[in-house]
């Protein structure tokens, strides 16, 4: 799977300086934003004049006050917490069970046209915006009392089943039928199979699962918004949402906290790199 | 694919099993997506307001939605965001890509750069970008004299989507180039090996060689691109809130912005159910065109 070409592997060419420098400063635009958060996050207000140097020279001194306040305000531990566990059982229920219904659909499409409807139901659902369903999830949500964050969950597992079954659907090509028939040969049942032969195969696309999954649930702004409003229970983003007001003019307070905010997943990033990176390139490539 | 029944076979024990576990699994899915769906139309016959008692208006919200001129407006600043957006992102990855996928120095530390915005919340980056706006460019503009950028682009009615645009891509390209990358991988090195026989080189050999190789890669970036931008909510969210004078409402904001707290509930249900078929409409034919296409390679 996608891992052939790698680098090096188109070999023999000489290395295109113009190209990479270009695609060096290119880099900057990226930088540029990030870089900006955190020297801002590091300032005094005082430190702040109308220049452009103001906002971009070093602070002079740096130090974690900014970082400390920002803790407080936001109740930064707390929507940290929050966002964890709403992106790992997300996750892992995810994985579970959209791996056993791609395997049960995938398996099954070619022999019954049920099985296939059902898989183009369900992966027709991708074209449904949240935007459309927000207004009647919050009611039904909060009529059997899912207006919190068991509900966000399972509306997350819904969400994203379309995307997952027909990656999981799709994956099943690779693993011969055979392994299964040689499984039932030996006496294992349905069950037995599909968690001791089919999951484990299916690791790689676990951790692309994995990675589109938890990346859309921890950037989600809309659905913990909507789903939980009036609840102060918060998401680490929609901490910096709710708290706008508290920061007011208070910018260095204000980028402490979002720089607070997007620590975790650059933290997760950096070290899982190729993890993501490979997950998002496998969810395309199939 | 016309595999129509044909293969339809008796069910045995073992797709009975199989059923049994689909069924739990599409009740789910009927119950949080398509009910919602379905309530969606039928809070939209109606006046509710979002609480307390309500009639049924038949299709006056659907009617009225095209004489609405704030509706209006969303629907021309999403579509024309969702377009420029779209245009904007596969052209910048797809050069990026290229670039990307040639033999260069620390090729992996800049793809790995390159991606980071895809992983950023967009809520977060748009307050970042917003303070750029406001605060750096402006006295870019002041120190070097460049007229246009003294005043904030989020300020005026005329530039705000601009922004919006700026800060979309900046985080879509990440994503888009890395699909590109992946496309241009596979390319198998001897069609270029061929291209050089016949003396194919520069921009002759992206079109005829290049192109057409990663054409299902540029279908999924443009419907995803698209289909993202189209729902775009949380840079307006932090950006302009829909300003100024609501030139940058997108479909998603009006129908969170008036839906649930402005009293139109019903009249906003309607608006997402015309939302959803808008969005059908535009995926079938992207499909539909892009598809046709693909198949004559």
């Amino acid at each position: 799977m996608g891992k052939k070409n790698r680098e090096g592997a188109v070999g023999g060419k000489a290395v295109n300086n113009v190209i990479n420098v270009l695609l060096a400063l290119g880099c900057l635009t990226i930088l540029f934003p990030l870089y900006m958060t955190v020297i801002i996050a590091f300032k005094k207000p005082s430190e702040m004049t109308n220049d452009v140097a103001g906002a971009l020279a070093f602070p002079s001194n740096w130090n974690f006050d900014n970082f400390i306040e920002a803790m407080k305000v936001t109740d930064f531990w707390r929507s940290l917490g929050n966002s964890l566990l709403l992106t790992g059982v997300t996750v892992i229920i995810c994985i579970l069970l959209h791996s056993l219904a791609g395997y049960v659909i995938g398996r099954k499409m070619a022999r019954h046209k049920f099985f296939k409807a059902s898989y183009f139901y369900i992966v027709s659902g991708m074209f449904v915006p949240f935007a459309v369903l927000m207004m009647p999830l919050v009611k039904q949500t909060s009529q059997i009392g899912l207006a919190n964050r068991a509900g966000v969950i399972l509306l997350y597992v819904v969400f994203f089943m379309p995307m997952n079954i027909l990656l999981y659907a799709g994956y099943l090509k690779n693993i011969p039928i055979a392994l299964e028939e040689a499984a039932c040969v030996d006496g294992a049942n349905v069950w037995q199979t599909y968690w001791k032969i089919i999951f484990p195969n299916m690791k790689p696309m676990h951790a692309t699962v994995a990675v589109l999954t938890a990346m859309s649930t921890w950037n989600d702004v809309m659905t913990p918004l909507v789903i939980m409003s009036g609840s102060d229970v918060n998401t680490l983003p929609l901490a910096q949402l709710n708290f706008q007001s508290q920061f007011g003019t208070n910018y260095n307070l204000a980028f402490a906290s979002y720089l607070l905010a997007l620590l975790p997943i650059m933290i997760f990033y950096i070290i899982c790199q190729k993890q993501i990176i490979n997950g998002v390139v496998n969810g395309a490539v199939k | 694919m016309g595999d129509k029944g044909k293969r339809d076979k008796a069910w045995t024990k073992n797709d009975k099993i199989f059923l049994g576990m689909l069924i739990p699994v599409l009740i789910l899915f009927f119950c949080f997506n398509t009910l919602p769906l379905l309530k969606g139309f039928y809070y939209g016959l109606t006046n509710y307001r979002g609480y307390g008692d309500y009639d049924f208006v038949g299709l006056r919200n659907f009617a009225d939605l095209f004489t609405d001129l704030r509706v209006g407006k969303s629907y021309l600043f999403t579509f024309k965001y969702a377009v420029v957006m779209t245009i904007a992102v596969n052209v910048i990855s797809l050069i990026l890509a290229l670039g990307l996928n040639r033999q260069i120095r620390g090729k992996s530390a800049l793809r790995g750069i390159y991606f980071v915005p895809n992983i950023l919340g967009g809520l977060v980056v748009g307050y970042i970008f917003s303070f750029i706006f406001t605060y750096i460019l402006p006295a870019v503009g002041e120190a070097t004299g460049i007229g246009f950028l003294q005043n904030s682009m989020l300020a005026s009615s005329k530039t705000a989507w601009i922004a919006i645009v700026i800060v979309g891509a900046w985080q879509g390209i990440a994503m888009n180039t890395i699909i590109y990358i992946s496309g241009l991988q596979t390319v198998p090195e001897e069609v270029y090996e061929a291209g050089m026989i016949d003396g194919v080189s520069g921009w002759k050999k992206f079109w005829t060689l290049t192109f057409p190789l990663i054409l299902p890669f540029f279908t999924i970036n443009l419907v995803l691109c698209m289909k993202n931008a189209l729902m775009v909510f949380d840079q307006i969210m932090s950006l302009t809130k829909g300003g100024p004078s609501q030139s940058t409402e997108s479909i998603s904001y009006l129908i969170y912005n008036n839906g649930m707290s402005g009293g139109q509930f019903g009249f906003q249900s309607a608006n997402a159910f015309v939302f959803f078929l808008v969005i059908v409409i535009i995926s079938f034919l992207q499909m539909k065109f892009l598809g046709g296409k693909e198949e004559q390679l």
